[in-house]
């Protein structure tokens, strides 16, 4: 019973943020806002763990292949689209869950604590579209592009663990990355990526907004809104690979 | 002018406003006071519109808030200024980007005379040299008199002041009181304060509402508060025994100068300056 009604209050959070902005200009400043917070601030965490993936699954395929007659770049094509398939998209988005997440949660809970957004309320103006509309539309657009970042560096940093530690030749590895090259990958690792930054920024900005009590409730509302936000991620990913693959 | 005419409001199973009548008049002073759970805070959260009451009206000019759509409340809205407990201040934005936020939001001045309207309040309400610094960097008193500041920036018809004095030391909760009966007597405003202090009570209630368990016990000024004759007014007012004497004290003074000439009704209605001596 509760899953519904908390599931209703989310839509209806959701139907509170479409209204006719106040002052264009503010929301605009707001969203570009977010997107250097979440873009920006997340750009880091992002391109080490993106790295590390691309070598440890190269190194690891290497591992599993024994056989002398599979050819050393089919390492590289099993690195990109293992990466481009599900490690960009899905493992990155799990790290931004947390990292994102737990940031929106514990913003929007604190404001709402210490009445913040009452008082965006009594300016009249409309605190569901000035906060949460512009996290969510920016986590649309820069974590796609996170994830891009992501799936180029992953494959980059397979390269270089490849060759580095003798495993195959860059010559192997350019080869394998050309061979069999599906482009529909791109296109389902993109649908993920936009599924998934909608749960990133609104399933925590649900939980900080509805905050109600004081900083040990902040930060229940955070782990929440991050292990919600990691479940649904992971079975949108399973929906969307039994639905598109 | 506010009129608040049977407001109900009730959370689950549990009435806890149960129908108020209320008048604030511009120009004034209209304190809300009460124990903690009187229901004075959702009393004032209904009238500002963050709690939808169950039944009754809160005419605003004679237009019913309850009733209005969401674009007549947003337009009501911006005639409303809210000094909060916490003073709700942003915290990502400097003293000067907090009280030029409505400004921001609501009007295409230029940055110049934003700015310079900034300044104009902040200088009503004695801070200066503060524009740059964040919330964190000012004091509780300062952090009050910035929230008043961004709460009159657009010049609003009504004041809404919870808890003002909160956390402040008497003589800074003083400056406070004072600041706002200023306001409100130099714009005109409706302002409606909710307050434990006394100190308020005695200084600025121009129209006192005591609240008890969700209704209107009692109404009336600061003169006549002293003299009343409601126990349980009385036992909320005068808690301590220093207090009680000091309310006998004063009884004992005034009773003198009535027996002398005048009654008590006389005294009340025309002399202030007796009660003030």
């Amino acid at each position: 019973m509760k899953l519904f009604t908390e599931t209703g209050r989310y839509l209806l959070m959701l139907k509170g943020m479409f209204s006719k902005p106040e002052n264009g200009k503010m929301y605009w400043k707001e969203f570009m806002h977010q997107c250097s917070d979440i873009g920006i601030g997340s750009l880091g965490i992002v391109v080490i763990i993106s790295f590390f993936m691309g070598a440890v699954s190269a190194v690891q395929t290497a591992y599993q292949l024994v056989s002398p007659i599979i050819p050393k770049s089919t390492i590289a094509q099993i690195v990109r689209d293992t990466v481009i398939l599900e490690f960009a998209p899905t493992l990155v988005c799990i790290v931004l869950a947390g990292v994102v997440g737990s940031k929106i949660a514990s913003e929007l809970g604190n404001m709402r604590v210490s009445e913040q957004i009452d008082a965006l309320e009594i300016m009249g103006i409309n605190s569901k579209a000035y906060l949460v509309m512009p996290k969510i539309l920016a986590a649309l657009l820069v974590i796609p592009m996170l994830v891009v970042v992501s799936a180029g560096l992953g494959i980059l940093g397979g390269r270089i663990a490849g060759t580095s530690s003798g495993i195959l030749s860059s010559a192997d590895y350019t080869k394998g990355l050309l061979q069999n090259f599906t482009p529909y990958n791109v296109f389902f690792a993109m649908a993920k990526s936009y599924t998934f930054a909608f749960f990133i920024s609104s399933i925590p900005a649900f939980y900080g907004y509805n905050v109600s009590g004081g900083a040990l409730e902040i930060g229940r509302a955070s782990t929440k809104s991050v292990v919600v936000s990691c479940v649904l991620i992971l079975m949108a990913d399973y929906v969307l690979s039994a639905l598109l693959l | 002018m506010i009129e608040v005419k049977n407001l109900k409001k009730g959370f689950e199973d549990k009435l806890v406003i149960k129908g108020v009548d209320a008048t604030m008049q511009a120009g004034k002073c209209n304190l809300i006071i009460g124990s903690s759970g009187s229901g004075k805070t959702v009393f004032m959260k209904c009238l500002v519109g963050l709690f939808e009451p169950d039944e009754g009206e809160i005419l605003y000019s004679g237009n019913d808030l309850v009733t209005m759509s969401d674009e007549e409340k947003k337009e009501t809205r911006k005639q409303i200024g809210m000094l909060f407990q916490g003073s709700a201040l942003f915290d990502s934005l400097t003293v000067e980007q907090n009280v030029m936020f409505p400004l921001d939001m609501f009007t295409k001045d230029s940055y110049q005379d934003k700015l310079k309207r900034v300044n104009e309040v902040l200088a009503r309400v004695n801070l200066k040299d503060a524009n740059k610094k964040f919330p964190a960097e000012i004091s509780g008193g300062m952090k009050k008199r910035v929230g008043i500041a961004r709460a009159i920036v657009l010049n609003p018809k009504y004041l809404f002041c919870d808890e003002p004095n909160s956390g402040l030391d008497p003589q800074t909760s003083l400056v406070i009181d004072q600041l706002i009966k200023e306001l409100t007597t130099e714009y005109n405003i409706t302002t409606v304060i909710n307050t434990h202090d006394m100190n308020s009570v005695m200084e600025i209630g121009d129209n006192i509402i005591y609240m008890y368990q969700g209704h209107k016990e009692w109404e009336g000024n600061n003169k006549e508060i002293i003299f009343n004759k409601n126990e349980k007014l009385n036992s909320f007012i005068f808690a301590s025994e220093f207090l009680k004497d000091a309310k006998d004290m004063r009884m004992l003074e005034v009773k003198g100068k009535i027996d002398n000439d005048r009654n008590m009704d006389e005294l009340l209605n025309s002399d202030e300056d007796v009660l003030n001596s």
